[in-house]
């Protein structure tokens, strides 16, 4: 047996003759913490409510520790979930919200009050337990709601994008301290989101989805660096693609391409033919921008026009409109060789990137 | 929207003008009335007095009085018992038939309850559809004698009366958060708990609302306990309706009705009272 506490096997729903997810095979691994990252509609919280038993699959399998759960009801599974909503009992004090959980399972008032203020006592509020879930703020009732889930000690906590009704600031926070929790419960995680930032600051591993299909599963530093197509790309992080042709290939990953009528050296994992059409993805924090007077070599350059400058504190971001007419998006941070970082609209301007940090993709239609 | 302040005054002025046209005027007259004297020749006359209040202390007014709460009460309990699964099943279903379902409560209030009423007896007089289903069914061996009981008062209150405990609830439950249900049974809830635990509290406010609404009528209804009680049924609405046509005594009548919603304000004074405290801890 593997040590994996989620798995999913050959997974499908379907809902009034609509596929929402095709083919699942997902391994959770003990005490990870596991993103399903995806735009809205992808199949990510169908995936979820699979797991904890809200919905049903039209074909597969899902196991928890080795067993086959699939026809349990909700209330059977070892998995507890975090709404959106956070769905706190109204009528309920935060005591008797945390407590329900084991009070289903019959345990004794005595252990009950033990263990919800231990509980209460990881997520800091042990001083509102005759509140009403009402007289709380967002982030309280965030953390409740963890606490509730978490009681029970249920081998996977299922986490539905629950910090997308926080105010930025407050998802931060909450971010951080969820991570900790995560690490202090020792229970696996598995986390909703939409939002890439999130997913990758937070996760042991992120599984990108796009119109029902998992795209990639990897670290974030993988989802990132290496995506596996287009769409993972382009939903995670800005990239600028553009279309390219592989001149030559050699054993020790490298490509030649051609971009914008330049040949350029690349790294990849793939295997590419020569001829064949790429997309060349460049990350915008690759892009450097120069001014006239600062570059004097301009062979790797393609000259441009600055078409719009945002300045965002840490970073400048810029569109520059090449002489080839593509638009390219590049984001300029403050440092000590570059402390100016002014840049006027219509300026005229020199745009490369670091050799070599371009991803290529296989062209997709 | 900022409203006009003149516009506000005039809105306002006017409910308050219908108000105590129709609502206060009328209940003062009563009051008025309550508070004069009667003989034969006179509706009412003065002298002011207390004396329809002193005469309502009295043992066969006491037992009127305990025996509507009783029957009202019954009949609430019962309309609770048979509207709540089906307020509740309504509002949970998904499909297009609950408007059907929804029009099938309502279709009977098209027809005149009291016509409905005298319907009833065809069905629960001792050779009627009930018995006779009854008998063939083996489930009974003899009639029952169901007419001019006080059973048959509370059957007739609560087939007239339960659309006004289903409605309330049905909203109740539409309007309560599925995601709570599903946050019970995620943590392990069975279904009875969560029904005890979490979906009757959150009930709670419709099921109050329906009992208000079903025992306000249930007191006061008299052509119910007629038709179906016979002449032993006198409950307050029947009192009521004696003094001011039969016996035609006025200020008793008055009496009784201003001692009737006396209770009746207290009830809801305190079921009010409840429902702020409530909402002060944070309950709804």
């Amino acid at each position: 047996m593997t040590n994996n506490v989620v798995e999913l096997r050959g997974v499908y729903k379907k809902i009034h003759d609509h596929d929402i997810l095709h083919g699942i095979n997902l391994e959770v691994r003990e005490r990870e913490f596991l993103t399903l990252l995806g735009p809205s509609g992808c199949g990510k919280t169908t995936l979820l409510r699979l797991i904890s038993g809200f919905e049903t699959a039209t074909q597969g399998q899902i196991f928890i520790d080795g067993e086959e759960i699939s026809k349990l009801p909700p209330d059977k599974r070892p998995v507890h979930t975090v709404f959106q909503s956070y769905a706190l009992f109204p009528h309920m004090s935060v005591y008797d919200n945390v407590a329900f959980g084991l009070r289903c399972q019959k345990i004794s008032e005595k252990e009950i009050r033990l263990r919800v203020a231990e509980v209460l006592n990881m997520v800091k509020l042990e001083k509102y337990v005759d509140r009403k879930p009402a007289q709380l703020s967002g982030g309280q009732q965030q953390r409740i709601a963890i606490a509730r889930a978490a009681i029970n000690r249920p081998r996977v906590l299922l986490l539905d994008e629950p910090l997308s009704s926080l105010d930025y600031r407050l998802r931060k926070t909450m971010q951080i301290e969820l991570k900790q929790l995560q690490r202090k419960l020792g229970i696996t995680f598995i986390f909703v989101t939409h939002d890439q930032e999130e997913a990758l600051s937070m996760s042991d591993r992120v599984v990108v989805m796009h119109e029902g299909y998992i795209e990639q599963i990897g670290t974030p530093r993988q989802v990132y660096e290496e995506p596996q197509n287009l769409a993972v790309a382009k939903f995670i992080g800005e990239a600028n693609i553009y279309d390219g042709q592989v001149v030559s290939t050699s054993d020790n990953r490298q490509v030649l391409v051609t971009i914008f009528n330049k040949t350029r050296a690349a790294k990849t994992k793939r295997v590419f033919q020569p001829d064949e059409k790429v997309h060349v993805l460049i990350r915008p924090e690759d892009v450097r921008v120069w001014g006239q007077a600062e570059v004097t070599d301009t062979d790797d350059m393609f000259a441009g026009v600055v078409e719009d400058a945002t300045y965002k504190g840490t970073t400048v971001d810029l569109m520059v409109k090449l002489n080839n007419s593509k638009t390219i998006a590049a984001t300029m941070f403050f440092d000590e060789d570059d402390d100016r970082l002014e840049y006027k609209v219509g300026e005229q301007v020199w745009v490369n990137w670091t050799p070599g940090w371009e991803v290529i993709l296989p062209h997709e239609t | 929207m900022k409203l006009n302040p003149g516009f506000k005054i005039l809105s306002l002025s006017l409910i308050w003008l219908w108000m105590s046209l129709f609502a206060l005027l009328p209940l003062c007259l009563i009051l008025i009335a309550s508070l004069l004297s009667h003989n034969e020749s006179h509706l009412m006359m003065r002298p002011f007095t207390f004396i329809n209040y002193i005469q309502l202390y009295n043992h066969t007014y006491i037992r009127i009085f305990e025996k509507s709460f009783m029957i009202a009460g019954l009949a609430t309990f019962a309309c609770l018992l048979l509207g709540y699964p089906f307020a509740y099943l309504i509002a949970r279903h998904q499909s297009r038939f609950k408007s059907v379902l929804l029009l099938l409560v309502i279709i009977p209030f098209w027809t005149s309850s009291l016509i409905r009423s005298y319907a009833l007896i065809a069905i629960i007089k001792a050779k009627g559809i009930l018995n006779a289903a009854l008998l063939s069914l083996g489930i009974i061996h003899q009639p029952l004698s169901l007419l001019f009981t006080n059973d048959a008062v509370i059957i007739g209150l609560v087939y007239n009366l339960l659309p006004f405990m289903i409605l309330p609830i049905m909203t109740n439950v539409e309007r309560m958060d599925d995601r709570l249900i599903e946050a019970a049974y995620d943590l392990g809830s069975s279904k009875l708990y969560a029904f005890r635990k979490i979906i009757i509290p959150l009930t709670m406010p419709g099921i109050i609302a329906g009992c208000i609404l079903v025992f306000l009528p249930a007191m006061t209804i008299f052509y119910i306990p007629d038709i179906l009680g016979g002449a032993k049924s006198i409950l307050l609405g029947n009192l009521i309706q004696n003094q001011f046509l039969i016996a035609q005594n006025w200020p008793m009548g008055s009496a009784v009705s201003i001692m009737l919603t006396l209770i009746l304000i207290s009830l809801i004074m305190i079921y009010a009272g409840v429902n702020h405290n409530q909402k002060k801890r944070g309950w709804l």
